[in-house]
């Protein structure tokens, strides 16, 4: 069948299969390559492979909970979606979400994405305290930081290129309810972005948005927005009677109306412009549910489709600390320079690079940006890529679907340790490969 | 009931759709009874259910091809429960049904006879207690004998119509009947065939119709509403014409 990533570039004939129990034996076959694929919400060609592709969205049994630590056991086809309604009501919330809820354990950890609060509490793959994972030869094996340490820390951000991870255990944290207290604080350039980004620190969760479109003096102005989860004491009444909803109530929880200008992807601009004076009007903080807040795109099924048929692709890079505010703007005068804008811009401080050898955060700004697929898109992202090179930097291979691989081995110095364990657990040639790792030589 | 709360037995409880109707069950808050052939691979989908709802389950072996039909469950469940669910079926393959009759007698005891004589069973009980409900869910397949499916379809009918006069029959006594005709699903029987999307439901869709058809005590529904217009149109085209028609 035709399948793609979340970006719908490229689209490939894949050979799909679900995996429904624990027995993998059938399909770890020397004849063929497979891979892992959660809900396809990576933007490229990491969940692809022609070959076979194993969805394991059949895999979403939670296995058990232990309600004193908050330590969640669960299948790796359990969606984050899930497990925000089961356990928000109880009072407890997964230690880092990406931007999205309709994703998989197993593609968190494969991935081992970043949140808002990546720069105090690190990626997904900090917050796992084991996984069982199947590797090449059909063995089972538990993996964590006291067992089969190497090849935990190569699962961790591995891009399912180890194995599969059948499930997991990690922490939820405890939460009195589920509304955070937020403010979006406008900002006038670059030098002022990253000013307040570095006096955010103590807020638990900081993103901007950046207006891509300005140019000049005005290059880099943002709206930042931060927040950190209330307590009941300080519910303000309306909100006090349910304090653990899971799903927000009424309009008055929405931050902005953003997605319905999105709808018309001829107003970049103008979106962009509006989105700016709209965090301006609104200064202070307000509480808001944690599903617009984190998830503000979710609203909106199926945004990707807004793209057109060619599909769109995410430029995600992430530079060192020192060489961030000369290279985000060298990126951002590049784009602002074609005038076809983005959609989204993104622009985040991350903390230190965790233990996963290929995961993507280190510390420093991550810009993400995305295009429309059309003739020029590529020839932009080379020169994207060239830059974030020349800055010391690396792309996420999460949203990846044109980096080469010269450019990308050296974004991830801990390669050489990953391809030795993956040597290891995938067998030689690697069971385990998608048309990423096919693309990037992996 | 045990101590206000409802009981409610699915039989049948591995299925997509059976474990979609037991989720959907444990949420509205009844404990669960969960019966399959092999119970050893129930335990995954009982962890699953506690750690999710929180809720009592209990876990019971049940094959309808078993000498006693499957009856010899209701002996193991206690308390009787409030509400029971019957989602065993077997599609089998019509050609093979047609050439092997082991293998149409074997479509036609699991989707008729098995399923027909446990409901008959639980009737008997619920009957002197005066109260539950019955839930049987049978399919489109058997509202016309289709040559793609007739074996399948024929046993279904048979079920249908089974529940329909136990309904008629307990009408006065307390206890309800549900038939259930979900249209196509998206599960693992449906596996690999090309449905079109706006005729098939989703597992959990399935759920969410029984639980309210349960709590409406609603007689017989089609999960998705188009469905009971086609089932319409197909009865009512004469037989005469229907011989020619060959369905895709
Ligand atoms: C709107 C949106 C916002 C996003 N925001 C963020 C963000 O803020 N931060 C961030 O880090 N990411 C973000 N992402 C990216 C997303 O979180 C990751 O791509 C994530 O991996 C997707 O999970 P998935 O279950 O859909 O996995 P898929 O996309 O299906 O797969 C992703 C990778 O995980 C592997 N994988 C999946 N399951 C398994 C398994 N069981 N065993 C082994 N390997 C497996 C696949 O092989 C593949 O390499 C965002 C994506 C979207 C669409
Ligand atoms: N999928 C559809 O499009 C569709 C449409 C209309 C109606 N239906 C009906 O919905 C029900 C569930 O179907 P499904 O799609 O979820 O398919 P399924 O996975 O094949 O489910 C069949 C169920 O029947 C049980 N079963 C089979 N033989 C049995 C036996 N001898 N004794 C006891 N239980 C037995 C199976 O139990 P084990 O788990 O123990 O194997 C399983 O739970 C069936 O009655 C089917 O006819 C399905």
């Amino acid at each position: 069948m035709k399948l793609s990533g979340w970006g719908r570039y490229p689209v490939l004939d894949c050979r799909m299969e679900r995996l429904r129990d624990h027995n993998l034996h059938g399909m770890l076959d020397r004849r063929h390559t497979l891979i892992a694929r959660g809900n396809g919400r990576s933007y490229g060609d990491a969940a692809l492979n022609p070959d076979l592709t194993l969805s394991m969205l059949a895999m979403d049994r939670m296995q058990a909970f232990d309600a004193e630590t908050g330590r969640l056991t669960c299948e790796a086809g359990v969606l984050l979606a899930d497990v925000l309604d089961t356990f928000v009501p109880r009072g407890w919330f997964p230690p880092v979400v990406p931007g999205t809820k309709f994703v998989t354990v197993g593609g968190m950890i494969a991935a081992d994405v970043h949140g808002k609060n990546h720069h105090r509490d690190g990626s997904f793959g900090a917050h796992v305290e084991s996984l069982t994972l199947v590797t090449a030869d059909g063995k089972v094996r538990e993996c964590s930081r006291s067992e089969h340490v190497d090849l935990f820390r190569a699962t961790i951000g591995g891009m399912g290129l180890t194995g599969v991870i059948l499930s997991a255990n990690f922490r939820l944290k405890p939460i009195e309810t589920a509304f955070v207290m937020a403010e979006t604080v406008p900002t006038r350039d670059l030098d002022e972005t990253m000013a307040l980004f570095e006096a955010s620190r103590d807020w638990p969760y900081s993103v901007a948005w950046i207006d891509c479109l300005a140019r000049g003096a005005r290059l880099g102005r943002s709206l930042v927005s931060r927040g950190t989860f209330m307590a009941c004491g300080s519910l303000p009444s309306r909100l006090v009677r349910e304090p653990l909803c899971p799903a927000p109530v009424g309009r008055l929880m929405v931050p902005f109306d953003a997605p319905s200008v999105l709808l018309n992807r001829a107003s970049i601009g103008l979106y962009n412009a509006l989105y700016y004076r709209r965090g301006q009007v609104r200064g202070g903080a307000r509480p808001i549910h944690f599903n617009p807040f984190f998830f503000p795109l979710d609203r909106i099924e199926a945004w990707n489709r807004l793209y057109g048929r060619r599909g769109f692709v995410q430029y995600q890079c992430v530079l060192p600390r020192a060489k961030s505010p000369a290279g985000i703007a060298a990126l951002l005068e590049r784009v602002a320079a074609t005038g076809q804008g983005s959609f989204l811009a993104v622009l985040k401080l991350l903390g230190p690079a965790g233990e996963g050898m290929m995961s993507f955060p280190m510390e420093g700004y991550t810009l993400a940006l995305d295009f429309p697929m059309r003739n020029g898109t590529l020839a932009l992202l080379d020169a994207l890529d060239e830059i974030t090179h020349r800055h010391g930097g690396r792309v996420y291979l999460a949203k990846d679907a044109c980096c080469t691989p010269e450019r990308m081995r050296e974004g991830y110095p801990r390669l050489g340790a990953f391809e030795a364990v993956r040597a290891e657990a995938a067998g030689a040639p690697p069971m385990f490969a998608s048309e990423l790792s096919r693309r990037l030589t992996l | 009931m045990n101590g206000g709360v409802e009981t409610a037995l699915v039989i049948g409880a591995m299925s997509d759709i059976g474990r979609a109707v037991a989720h959907a069950l444990a949420e509205d808050g009844y404990a669960l009874q969960l019966a399959a052939r092999d119970p050893a691979r129930l335990e995954r989908e009982t962890r699953d259910i506690r750690v999710r709802t929180g809720g009592a389950v209990t876990v019971h072996r049940c094959d309808v091809l078993d000498e006693d039909g499957g009856v010899s469950l209701l002996d193991t469940l206690d308390p009787l429960p409030d509400v029971a669910v019957c989602v065993v079926g077997l599609l089998g393959d019509q050609a093979e049904s047609q050439q092997n009759p082991d293998a149409a007698e074997r479509v036609i005891r699991t989707n008729y006879i098995g399923p027909a004589l446990l409901m008959g069973s639980l009737a008997e009980r619920f009957e002197q207690r005066g109260s539950g409900v019955l839930v049987g869910i049978s399919s489109v397949a058997g509202d016309r004998g289709r040559a793609a499916n007739y074996v399948y379809g024929s046993a279904k009918a048979g079920f249908t119509a089974f529940l329909s006069g136990l309904r008629n029959r307990l009408a006065t006594s307390g206890v309800h009947v549900v038939t259930v005709k979900p249209g196509f699903v998206r599960t693992r029987m449906t596996d690999g065939m090309d449905l079109p999307s706006w005729l098939t439901a989703e597992p959990e869709e399935v759920a969410a119709a029984v639980v309210k058809a349960i709590r409406r005590r609603r007689d017989v529904i089609y999960v998705r509403g188009i469905w009971r217009l086609i089932m319409l149109i197909i009865r009512a085209v004469p037989e005469r014409m229907f011989k020619w028609i060959k369905w895709a």
